[in-house]
């Protein structure tokens, strides 16, 4: 083999969280109590959409969760050496935006960098100037080219989208037609019309923005910058894709360690009550006590300084970021578990009145039992609102930890970093303003996408709050 | 109910160890003073000797939990628990790594925090509690639909977005207000304006759809029918009834964060330059001064907890059924 | 004849469903004249209630609307008013007071202040504060200066409902709605609000439409009656003819479906199958589904109203046509009923001294300052395949020691011997083991199902649990049989509880309990969730299964007719003690201890013009936590003597069996 598949901590982690999903849509599939609010969710325009969006980014955060290191060439026989860098299989798919590396700051689409250097002419005399990128818009002969090749490659990108978006469609038009025994035409009119019971319409159209912008970025990525590039002259764009994958780890890893915790303490506390419950409650205050900036800048320095006194033990730069990643998952998971704690406990005191935890106990059930077969599937409902929405709040902190400096290490990409670089630059004139606004725009994406999906989990899910 | 604030004070006691116990734990088992001498002499030029001095320095150079060469109390006394973590317990916070005394700097700043906090939360909150109101009022009307889709659009932009574009929208385009800085006294105004608007625009989105889902909740309910059965009008039946009882979440929900103003926004401020805790905190941190950061973990523990009790009292007062006991 | 107040013409009231169309009101007509109460009758579910807020139009947005009618007000068309000029009818022309008078109080503000409030926009202005105490007083609020600044919370609830009375009488309305106004109350407090409303329309004049499920409250309140089905009015007479002879063959099984002493040993009449759903669009007659006389016609054409001498009915079997068509009592065969089940002499279950207290915690250290004694100290005995019937308010502990027996609450002293074992000494595991003898079923048929769970793991959970019926398969065949032994269908293994109605899903626990053959059921208000004509289905089962089974029923109710029904023995409780015990016929037809009569006497009766003596209890029911001196009774006890405030009176045995604490009886040993 060419290379050698290598895991994080986190893509593990990554691809148990995704089995588990998978096997939680499986036996959602087989229970009414659940399908039925996955119909409702199903069945909301607002919500597909975001669905669309959202897999968008899981796709490239999960294209950048396989890892693999590649075989050096001239290897001796029988015994492989591999490259000392850590890839994932998006590095390999993006490898032109990721070797493309300029001087340093040029803006979006541009063919000079940023700022005037000295340069050589051709005749021999020094002139102060800005100079041609090394990669943006190298192609071009005549910089004056520069608007008609973009609209070119702009024009092609949009025939690849719509040609794609008609297949596609064609595929759910067909699909449609077969499912409610239509002809072609009268089905396209139900499409139009929104009149099936999932919203094609909604899923389709944001598909084919999505399409358009995915090929025309495509298509112009050939040739330019499209988001221009940062200090040391990294493709804006490419840091953006890469920063996706830390957003979403940070999203659902920090909730999926905390949840074992938060559904065990929560249920054994409202349903022991007693003592069990004072250790519970105990626990939580004081954890809560602790504000949350304060409790991870802890943590983190801490691990600071643990990784500065062992930096033999880690053979990658990748490898030491990846554990400072799954750190500040966990530290995080620690403050954020005792509020849904302290929601599972309320819930559970609330169940374990309910008569028909007193039928069990009648029939002579264990406690055991009835804390998983009674209350657990009941606080549920509980534990995927908070979930879905903890989600964005999470993707937002991780901006701001990097921020204060207890976040990502400074090597990773994460928006929170590109921000955090980019606003050194705020005070220069011209602004350089790319980095920020990619950072922002990928970052806003993600959580609306989320929080509309959020939303319609927590109406689908929360009968009190159904108006 | 004197009773039951007495009897939750005393149920603060073990809170407050267990916090102390916990970053104790972080910062000298985790870390031991070794490790952080070596963190700040830099790694290049780490002796023993060298070590031994910032220990000492420092007043670190003790064992951890129990000195067996000491004499009677000091054995308890005389260790870095005692003095760094249990002196905490009379607000003694110590001296920072510059050599500065931590509480005196607590004492000053914290007036410069709460200029910035305790508008933003007022206003904020009266905005919120407006905005949602109307909205419950028209609710399934096309400008409720609208309204929560332009929240969920502001909740879904990070605070950071709308500080730096507030920065270079009303700093540096329109020149309204310098870009950060502080002043003391009535000249603090200028500088306070920027940062409490971008609060207040930060926080609309979540508040107005939390507080909307309050009034809505109460418009569901029984008595809401009963008053519109006696003749009552709409606009009444909001004032007077929902309100009042929509006031019972929202207010016991902003009491609890009262005392924690005191200890103020580590990104506002150090956004905006206001020498309040929250810069204070982001400097320790950057520096790496456990000495601060151990202070300040203490203090918001000890205020979240004031916070906490704070909450019930108020219970009872805006809710009459509830008597603390 | 008096002059018609409000005339209601095709009033059809909507909801738009994301399921679909529900046609709650479809059609209801009905006249009421000043002065007069109109009760409009009808089981849950049947509109009546939505009937009535759509006269305030009241009805919830967006989802309800009106969609056609007219409601006429001294002939001024309501539904054409903006809501401008609506509100201002509100509260001064037409009052209304709801169900639930816990919640229909706003929480945060003074009684006075709601009032006052009521008071403030519909009479002319002046000293409304005055006003609003006098309101307080004139609707028997005792100390009524103080109840003005107290807030709904520091109220009984009959107290609440009073207040409630108050605010709607505030404006002086010409018409006043009255949703369930006793439902939610206890017997004697049912009986003090009823007599209120009465003497209040005797002094204002006022009219009173009364919305009630209850047949007894219609007896003593009504001069009209409208009977309402899925939506619609199915028969409208005086009092006096609809109970002398009912018309339509639903008012008429649902007369017959009451339980009452007379019917002891017999099978309820009952009507088969529930309330249909009001999504669908009805073709024929809605009562077809379950009506004995039903034929072809009825599926396909709905049935004209008849109204030949002011007894309106809606049904074909008074068309012309159908003239000749038997209309006599079609279902009295179905009456008979094995004979019953004579009881062993063995005693299964005795219970003595029984105390549950729960601690009272204040202070700094959480100190136990005093108990709540919600069960305090009581004796019985059921012998097997007897049915004693537990009898109290709410509050009165009756519930407390059902779970006290079953060791769901653990008693605080006492003794309860199940079959040789006692069972308050016995470790958990071994009482775990002897759980399968004795079993409960709940109230709320709708908490006591786990909605998570498939019916037919329900059912299996006990069996699963204890052990017992054998292998996957065989305990697949016995829930078979349970489902039919409850009389429902296999495929109910299948489905979730959400989709069986509330005495489908009464069953289902009935048919859970059954599952581990017990010998004894603890049986808590089984049928006080349910509609009468399910009730009886209820009954029936019940003492069927205790017929061919043998088993002990402990039946805790404070539904006297159903305790005249279905009880071989009877204890009377009240504040967490037995006040009066015997066998059903002893204390139910010489009831010898105040309370008890009270009781009786506060049972609206449907046999019109039996002559009984009117027993009205003042006041409202003591807290358990400071039960009052001697005599927990005295306070509201009409023949209360000095004696009885000092010391709680010891029992006086009047045969081997019935016995009664009061002073009124000199102790006598059996």
């Amino acid at each position: 083999m060419p290379f050698k598949l290598i895991f994080l901590w986190t893509d593990i982690l990554i691809f148990l969280l995704l089995a588990s999903v998978v096997l939680f849509a499986l036996y959602a599939r087989r229970h009414e109590h659940l399908r039925v609010p996955w119909r409702q969710v199903r069945r909301r325009p607002l919500a597909m959409s975001a669905l669309v969006v959202l897999s968008l980014y899981v796709t490239v955060g999960l294209l950048d969760s396989i890892h693999l290191q590649r075989r050096l060439e001239g290897a001796t026989a029988g015994q492989a050496h591999y490259a000392t860098n850590i890839e994932s299989l998006l590095d390999v798919v993006c490898s032109p935006l990721r070797e493309r590396i300029e001087k340093s700051y040029s803006a979006p689409l541009a063919m000079y960098a940023f700022s005037r250097e000295v340069v050589p002419r051709a005749d021999g005399r020094m002139s102060f100037e800005y100079p041609r990128l090394r990669f943006g818009g190298a192609q071009l002969r005549d910089p004056s080219e520069r608007g008609t090749d973009i609209a070119r490659r702009i024009g092609f990108g949009l025939l690849l989208a719509i040609v794609t978006f008609v297949l596609l469609a064609s595929g759910v038009v067909l699909s449609i037609a077969r499912r409610h025994n239509d002809s072609v035409a009268r089905a396209v009119a139900r499409l139009a019309r929104g009149d099936i019971e999932t919203p094609w319409r909604a899923i389709l159209a944001t598909t084919g923005i999505l399409l358009s912008l995915g090929c025309v970025a495509l298509s112009l990525a050939g040739g330019y910058h499209i988001l221009g590039t940062d200090q040391v002259g990294q493709d804006v764009f490419y840091n953006s894709l890469k920063s996706v994958r830390t957003g979403l780890v940070i999203g659902t890893l920090t909730t999926l360690v905390m949840l074992p915790f938060a559904l065990a303490f929560g249920v054994m506390a409202g349903y022991f009550r007693g003592w069990v419950d004072d250790v519970i409650q105990y626990l939580y205050t004081t954890l809560s006590s602790i504000p949350a900036v304060l409790l991870i800048a802890a943590a983190i320095l801490s691990l600071q300084v643990y990784i500065a006194t062992h930096e033999e033990s880690f053979a990658t730069i990748a490898e030491r970021a990846d554990l400072r990643l799954l750190f500040l998952c966990l530290i995080l998971g620690v403050t954020s578990w005792t509020s849904l704690c302290r929601l599972l406990r309320g819930e559970t005191l609330k169940l374990r009145q309910m008569d028909y935890v007193q039928a069990a106990t009648a029939l002579g059930v264990g406690h055991i039992q009835i804390m998983g077969r009674h209350i657990a599937p009941n606080v549920m409902h509980i534990v995927l609102i908070t979930v879905v929405l903890d989600f964005s709040s999470l993707v937002l902190a991780e901006a701001v930890l990097s921020y204060v400096g207890v976040g990502v290490d400074p090597s990773m990409n994460s928006w929170g970093n590109m921000i955090n670089g980019a606003r050194l630059e705020m005070a220069r004139e011209p602004i350089v303003w790319w980095s920020l606004t990619a950072a922002f725009t990928f970052m806003f994406g993600l959580v609306l996408a989320a929080n509309l999906f959020a939303d319609a989990v927590r109406d689908a899910f929360d009968p009190r709050l159904r108006t | 109910m004197i009773a039951y604030i007495v009897r939750r004070a005393l149920y603060a006691i073990p809170i407050l160890i267990g916090v102390n116990l916990l970053t104790f734990a972080l910062f000298f088992f985790v870390n031991t003073p070794d490790d952080m001498a070596r963190l700040h002499l830099g790694v290049k030029r780490v002796t023993p000797e060298a070590i031994a001095s910032w220990k000492a320095d420092h007043d670190y150079d003790k064992p951890l939990l129990w000195n067996s060469q000491a004499a009677g109390l000091d054995k308890v006394s005389d260790t870095i628990f005692f003095r760094h973590s249990l002196k905490l317990f009379v607000f003694d916070f110590g001296r920072a790594d510059d050599g500065r005394d931590i509480s005196y700097d607590v004492s000053n700043r914290m007036w410069a925090s709460l200029a910035i906090a305790l508008p933003t939360l007022l206003v904020g909150v009266l905005i919120n509690i407006t905005v949602a109101m109307m909205l419950a009022f028209l609710r399934g009307s096309y400008l409720d639909t609208w309204g929560m889709v332009i929240c969920v659009m502001m909740m879904s932009v990070s605070l950071l977005f709308y500080i730096i574009a507030g920065q270079y929208l009303f700093s540096k385009l329109l020149h309204l207000v310098p870009i950060s800085g502080y002043a003391p006294g009535f000249a603090a105004a200028k500088f306070v304006i920027l940062p409490v608007v971008i609060g207040t625009i930060g926080g609309i989105g979540a508040g107005t759809r939390l507080y909307r889902t309050f009034f809505l909740e109460e418009m569901g309910k029984d008595y809401v029918r009963t008053a519109r059965a006696k003749g009552l009008s709409e606009v009444r039946v909001l004032f007077r009834h929902v309100l009042k009882n929509a006031m019972i979440p929202i207010l016991t929900g902003v009491v609890v964060v009262i005392p924690l103003l005191f200890i103020g926004s580590l990104v506002m401020e150090s956004f905006f330059g206001i020498p309040g805790l929250g810069s204070y905190t982001i400097d320790a941190i950057q520096h790496q001064d456990f000495g601060i950061v151990r202070a300040m973990v203490f203090l918001g523990s000890v205020l979240y907890i004031v916070g906490l009790i704070l909450t019930d009292i108020s219970y009872t007062v805006v809710d009459p059924r509830i008597r603390l006991q | 004849m008096r002059s018609t107040l409000l005339k209601v013409e095709d009033l059809r009231t909507w909801f738009n469903t994301p399921e679909g169309i529900v046609r709650a009101v479809d059609g209801v007509s009905f006249e009421i004249a000043r002065g007069e109460t109109l009760a409009l009758l009808g089981e849950s579910g049947c509109g009546k209630s939505v009937c009535a807020l759509s006269l305030l139009q009241l009805v919830p947005q967006p989802t309800g609307r009106i969609v056609d009618g007219r409601v006429l007000l001294d002939g001024e068309d309501l539904l054409r008013l903006s809501e401008q000029q609506m509100r201002k009818r509100r509260g001064r022309r037409m009052a209304m007071i709801f169900q639930e008078p816990q919640t229909s109080l706003n929480p945060v503000l003074t009684i006075g202040a709601q009032v006052r409030e009521a008071l403030a926009h519909g009479s002319e202005r002046g000293d409304t504060r005055r006003q609003a105490v006098e309101l307080l007083d004139a609707v028997g609020i005792a100390d009524p200066e103080r109840r003005y600044h107290e807030y709904a919370h520091q109220l009984s609830g009959g107290m609440k409902q009073r207040a409630m009375i108050a605010m709607a009488l505030a404006a002086r309305p010409d018409l006043l709605i009255a949703d369930e106004p006793t439902t939610a109350l206890d017997v004697t407090i049912q009986a003090q609000i009823l007599e209120l409303l009465r003497e209040l329309q005797q002094k204002t004049g006022m009219a009173i439409l009364l919305i009630t499920h209850d047949l007894g409250v219609v007896a003593s309140m009504a001069d009209q009656v409208a009977v309402m089905y899925a939506g619609q009015i199915v028969e409208i007479a005086t009092r006096r003819a609809l109970f002398s002879e009912p018309l339509h063959p639903y008012t008429k099984k649902l007369f017959r479906s009451m339980p009452a002493a007379s019917k002891r040993g017999q099978a309820l009449d009952v009507i088969a199958g529930s309330v249909p759903s009001l999504r669908q669009t009805f073709r024929g007659c809605r009562f077809a589904e379950r009506c004995d006389y039903v034929w072809e016609l009825c599926r396909e054409r709905e049935p004209a109203w008849h109204a030949p001498t002011g007894h309106g009915v809606r049904c074909h079997l008074y068309d012309s046509t159908s003239a000749g068509r038997d209309v006599d009592d079609r279902s009295a065969a179905s009456g008979a009923m094995s004979t019953p089940f004579a009881g062993g002499e063995q005693t299964l279950l005795q219970v003595s001294g029984l105390k549950v207290h729960f601690p009272i915690h204040r202070g700094v250290l959480r100190r136990v300052v005093g108990y709540v004694k919600a069960v305090d100290g009581i004796s019985l005995a059921i012998r097997s395949g007897q049915t004693l019937a537990l009898v109290g308010e709410s509050g009165c502990g009756k519930t407390t020691v059902g779970k006290g027996i079953l060791q769901l609450v653990y008693p605080s002293a006492g003794s309860v011997m199940f079959d040789g074992h006692e069972l308050t000494r016995l470790p958990a595991s071994q009482v775990r083991r002897l759980r399968r003898q004795f079993q409960f079923v709940f109230q709320d048929p709708y908490s006591a199902l786990d909605p998570r769970m498939l019916v037919a793991e329900s059912l299996e959970e006990g069996l699963r649990a204890l052990g017992i019926g054998g292998s996957r398969d065989a305990r697949q065949a016995r829930i078979d049989a349970l489902l039919a032994q409850v009389g429902l269908p296999t495929e109910a293994k299948g489905r979730y509880p959400h989709e069986f109605s509330g005495g489908q899903r009464q069953r289902i626990n009935i048919a859970r309990a059954l599952a581990v053959e017990p010998k004894l059921i603890i049986c808590d208000e089984p049928t006080s969730a349910l509609d009468v004509s399910v009730q009886a289905q209820i009954l029936n089962l019940l003492r069927q299964l205790q017929d061919t089974l043998g088993l002990a029923y402990l039946f805790i109710t404070h539904n006297l007719s159903v305790v005249a029904y279905l009880a071989h023995e009877v204890a009377v409780m009240y504040l967490g003690r037995i006040v009066e015990s015997g066998r059903a016929e002893e204390v139910l037809e010489n009831p010898k201890h105040p309370y008890t009569r009270a009781l009786l006497a506060a049972v609206p009766r449907i046999e019109s013009g039996s002559k009984r003596r009117v027993i009205r209890l003042e006041g409202d029911i003591p807290s358990p936590s400071s039960p009052p001196a001697g005599c927990h009774f005295h306070p509201r006890c009409p023949e209360a003597m000095p004696v009885c405030r000092q010391d709680y009176p010891g029992s006086t045995h009047f045969s081997s069996t019935h016995q009664a604490c009061c002073y009124l009886y000199p102790p006598r040993a059996s």
